[in-house]
């Protein structure tokens, strides 16, 4: 007799993506859609899709989802949710969206201690533009806009923004965890499992989960090497584990 | 009540959700009077981080469905350009107010007009329009407040009110309008199935301004200009006074169309023939009207606080029919009725010269 094992989960929509293959997006939307679905908040939560290569999550998230400016998700979620004290409200930005162009929102909406799930995906470059120089672009990694690899004189150091999050008093959670191998996965659920629940729950603050994500296209690896990349380089500089909550 | 009072106050009775705003001169007045009404009504206000936050915030609140306004000034509305673009392409019904200050830069905290371009003609980027209304005093001000809401909602598109520091600071009395939502123009406004309220037990609303496909984009745009033809041939406004015999018509906006039409006062006292034309909308614009008084030839005095903004549209309007002259002050400057009489008296003095056609330059050193 057949039995089925594993599905697909409703809140994420059956049908290919645009991610480049090893990309860490697809697990990410996976985890998200997952966690939706087990807490049982699909018909009232509003989705964030941010500026750059997550642009068309709602193309692959099923629930009501929005498209907002370059960096401006946690001010538009800021406006959904003083509003809608009822809905569950995500935002969902990659490094570029959120911890270049929309580091005054990010600080400002935790600052606030808006009741926000805020999903943080770094790899530590910008994709969609071609693989430019993030503000968590690794010193000495190659991107189109650092040649020579990135040098701390001049082009700055990655920059951690999970820890200035996690010291501002409306932060109420804050969590890095690594879409780097099953386990790691796994512990990225349950992550943003938390993150969500505690929206659910009301507790008074913002919650924010950054997952290292592997962009094998431009870090020019291949997608084993690129998790063995988060593992091995990405975590000296942005450790795991849980920051605050 | 000072205008920025009482335009706030008849934005709550006119069912406001939620106010977003950052403080700026000339228009404090807002952001404190919402900051205790919207509490006392258990509503929505926040004190944003920036401008470029504010917007955002309106942005998400009115992707909810809900009513949802900002207010600023000259500087501070630059900045929203990039929401009010996205607003537009979205499709999202919100009120911005502008209490105007003299420019460009920082400028300085004095009365202006000079973003009558960047309301009217666009301010972001890409193809787009808001109804644009430039209010001329503090009644009118709280007036036109259910109506922008109303019709931004009406047509799914964000409505400019254009006021100036005096209109925003000046007293007078005033009834605030109670109770319009709905009933200003009878209109019947259409539900909001768009809105992102929870995907529960109906398809996913997605709230969005890219379109990859080929075409889509473009075809969006055509969308667009379509409702922009329908709102300029339903919603466009303006009041006209002593125009039938007037053998100089003054267009002005705003306050500088309260001290034009004291001018026109004084001139027809001197029996210069004189009328007005107000635009109540700034967009759309009122070219029709203005273009069938240009077929009777009188000559068109455009005064404005900018160094020539509106004159623009009344020369296309015009389209040659008729002479249009400017006087206007920038940077803080306000026209005096002395000064627009004096105008007045010189048209009628050239008016005899062959040579007014070339005659109608932009702002000068007064």
């Amino acid at each position: 007799m057949m039995q089925t094992v594993f599905k697909r989960t409703p809140t994420l929509k059956d049908c290919p993506t645009h991610y480049c293959p090893g990309c860490g997006h697809g697990i990410a939307h996976r985890l998200v859609s997952e966690v939706i679905d087990e807490l049982g908040i699909h018909g009232r939560t509003i989705g964030i899709a941010p500026v750059g290569c997550a642009v068309l999550a709602y193309d692959y998230f099923d629930v009501d989802m929005i498209e907002v400016a370059h960096g401006r998700a946690p001010a538009v979620a800021t406006g959904m949710k003083r509003t809608n004290p009822d809905k569950i409200v995500f935002s969902y930005q990659g490094d570029g969206d959120l911890a270049a162009i929309g580091t005054a929102e990010i600080i400002h909406a935790a600052h606030r201690a808006e009741q926000l799930t805020v999903v943080f995906i770094n790899n530590a470059v910008f994709g969609m533009t071609g693989g430019q120089m993030a503000p968590t672009t690794m010193l000495g990694q190659i991107t189109a806009t650092t040649p020579q690899g990135r040098q701390a004189d001049g082009q700055g150091y990655p920059l951690n923004v999970s820890e200035l999050l996690a010291v501002l008093p409306g932060t109420i959670y804050v969590e890095r965890c690594g879409l780097c191998s099953p386990a790691h996965i796994r512990k990225a659920k349950a992550a943003l499992k938390h993150a969500f629940e505690l929206q659910i729950n009301n507790a008074k603050g913002l919650s924010l989960v950054e997952l290292l994500s592997p962009c094998p296209t431009y870090w020019r690896l291949s997608s084993p090497d690129a998790m063995l990349y988060i593992q091995n380089e990405m975590t000296k500089v942005f450790p795991l584990g849980r920051l605050k909550g | 009540m000072c205008g920025n009072e009482a335009m706030a106050e008849s934005a709550i009775q006119a069912g406001l959700d939620a106010y977003f705003g950052y403080p700026i001169t000339p228009q404090n007045e807002v952001t404190a009077y919402m900051s205790k009404r919207m509490a006392e009504e258990k509503r929505v206000f926040i004190q944003s981080e920036s401008e470029l936050a504010a917007i955002n915030m309106v942005f998400g609140a009115a992707a909810t469905g809900k009513r949802t306004m900002t207010s600023s000034s000259s500087p501070g509305i630059s900045l929203m350009q990039e929401g009010i673009s996205y607003l537009a392409a979205a499709e999202l019904p919100c009120v911005i107010v502008n209490v105007m200050r003299g420019g460009p830069g920082l400028g300085n905290i004095a009365p202006s007009q000079g973003d009558y371009f960047q309301s009217v003609k666009g301010g972001g980027h890409g193809d787009y329009h808001c109804i644009v209304f430039g209010p001329s005093g503090v009644q009118e001000f709280a007036d036109i407040m259910p109506l922008a809401f109303d019709l931004a909602d009406k047509y799914r598109i964000p409505a400019i009110i254009l006021a100036d520091g005096i209109i925003g600071q000046m007293m007078e009395p005033v009834v605030i309008p109670t109770n319009s939502k709905l009933t200003t123009q009878n209109l019947k406004l259409p539900k909001k199935d768009w809105a992102l309220t929870g995907a529960d037990g109906r398809k996913q609303n997605i709230v969005r301004s890219l379109w990859l496909a080929e075409g889509a984009v473009e075809q969006h745009n055509y969308d667009l200009q379509a409702k922009y033809r329908q709102i300029e041939k339903n919603e466009t406004r303006c009041e006209q006074s002593d125009v039938d015999d007037a053998d100089i018509i003054i267009v002005a906006y705003g306050i500088c169309a309260r001290i034009a039409r004291r001018a026109a006062q004084q001139a027809r006292e001197q029996g210069i023939k004189v009328g007005c034309i107000r635009p109540i909308t700034l967009w759309p614009f009122p070219s029709e009207q203005i273009s069938k008084i240009a077929d009777k030839s009188p000559i068109f005095l455009v005064v404005e606080m900018s160094c020539g903004q509106m004159v623009e549209d009344v020369r296309l309007a015009v389209a040659g029919k008729s002479p249009v002259v400017f006087w206007g002050r920038p940077g803080g400057g306000i026209p005096t009725v002395e000064k627009v009489l004096e105008k007045i008296e010189q048209l009628v003095t050239r008016a005899s010269s062959p040579c007014l056609h070339g005659q109608d330059g932009r702002a000068t050193k007064k």
